[in-house]
């Protein structure tokens, strides 16, 4: 069980270098099921696992010339203020309804991001495209 | 690249946290779209701010969590430790494909979080 989650928790992190995620998609599941942790523990749990982790990522990233240092801090700022405002509103609003709502904008942002990596990937293939749009 | 507005910047924050509270997905499935279809970020600049916006929202919520008495810190580490590991696996492979492909896989991710959310 212990070797499952240390392969689930690796796995966590290379979703979170790979995409700038905290990898909580695994590390909740990971704590809860293999673990055995309930579910408010597994996300607290995967709170703070996700901190050095994160931590980690965005240092490499900066080394690598990626990290706008300035933006990550002031959004991070923001968005722990305004999360206490969505745990409140979970109490507030037809959540049930909020989710299919959710989900149904996670589909449309996909095929979004979906739709313009495929217009990078056709211009970097074009030969005769002007160099600067791939 | 000039530097974000702050009203950009604050919108950006809160959109994420607002989210992440709701339905309890990390911020980096809200952010890092954000920043690319709105910003013009590539997913490599999105993904590194991403990070850092984890780190802050992430120490709030987990001091939070500590004080509740939810924090389970041998489970932390037990999947923490390898994590660390997998990140710095991550970051190098990120550096090594080209953002559209990485842009590509992020959309197929977004689709499993549709699931998630829908299942939970």
């Amino acid at each position: 069980m212990i070797a499952l989650a240390i392969i689930i928790g690796v796995a966590a992190g290379v979703l979170s270098g790979l995409f700038g995620i905290g990898g909580g998609i695994l590390l909740v599941p990971a704590l809860a099921l293999v673990l055995g942790l309930d579910q408010v523990e597994a996300e607290a749990t995967s709170l703070l696992a996700i901190i050095p982790v994160a931590a980690v990522g965005a240092w490499r990233q900066k080394g690598y010339g990626n990290l706008d240092v300035r933006a990550g801090l002031t959004i991070g700022l923001f968005a722990a203020v305004a999360a206490i405002v969505g745990v409140a509103l979970v109490n507030v609003l037809p959540v049930n309804l909020v989710r299919y709502g959710f989900a149904a904008l996670m589909l449309y942002v996909s095929w979004r991001m979906a739709s313009s990596a495929i217009k990078q990937l056709r211009a970097a293939l074009d030969p005769n495209a002007p160099a600067d749009s791939r | 690249m000039p530097s974000l507005r702050i009203s950009q910047l604050a919108i950006l924050g809160i959109a994420t946290g607002i989210f992440s509270g709701l339905f309890g997905v990390g911020g980096g499935v809200v952010l890092v779209p954000l920043l690319v279809l709105w910003i013009g970020f590539d997913e490599r600049r999105a993904a590194a701010t991403s990070l850092l916006a984890i780190v802050i929202a992430a120490s709030a919520g987990a001091a939070t969590q500590l004080i509740y008495g939810n924090v389970h810190f041998v489970a932390a580490l037990t999947v923490g430790i390898p994590a660390v590991g997998g990140v710095l696996i991550g970051t190098w492979l990120q550096q090594r494909i080209p953002v559209a492909v990485v842009q590509l896989l992020f959309s197929a991710l977004l689709v499993g979080v549709a699931v998630l959310v829908v299942l939970k």
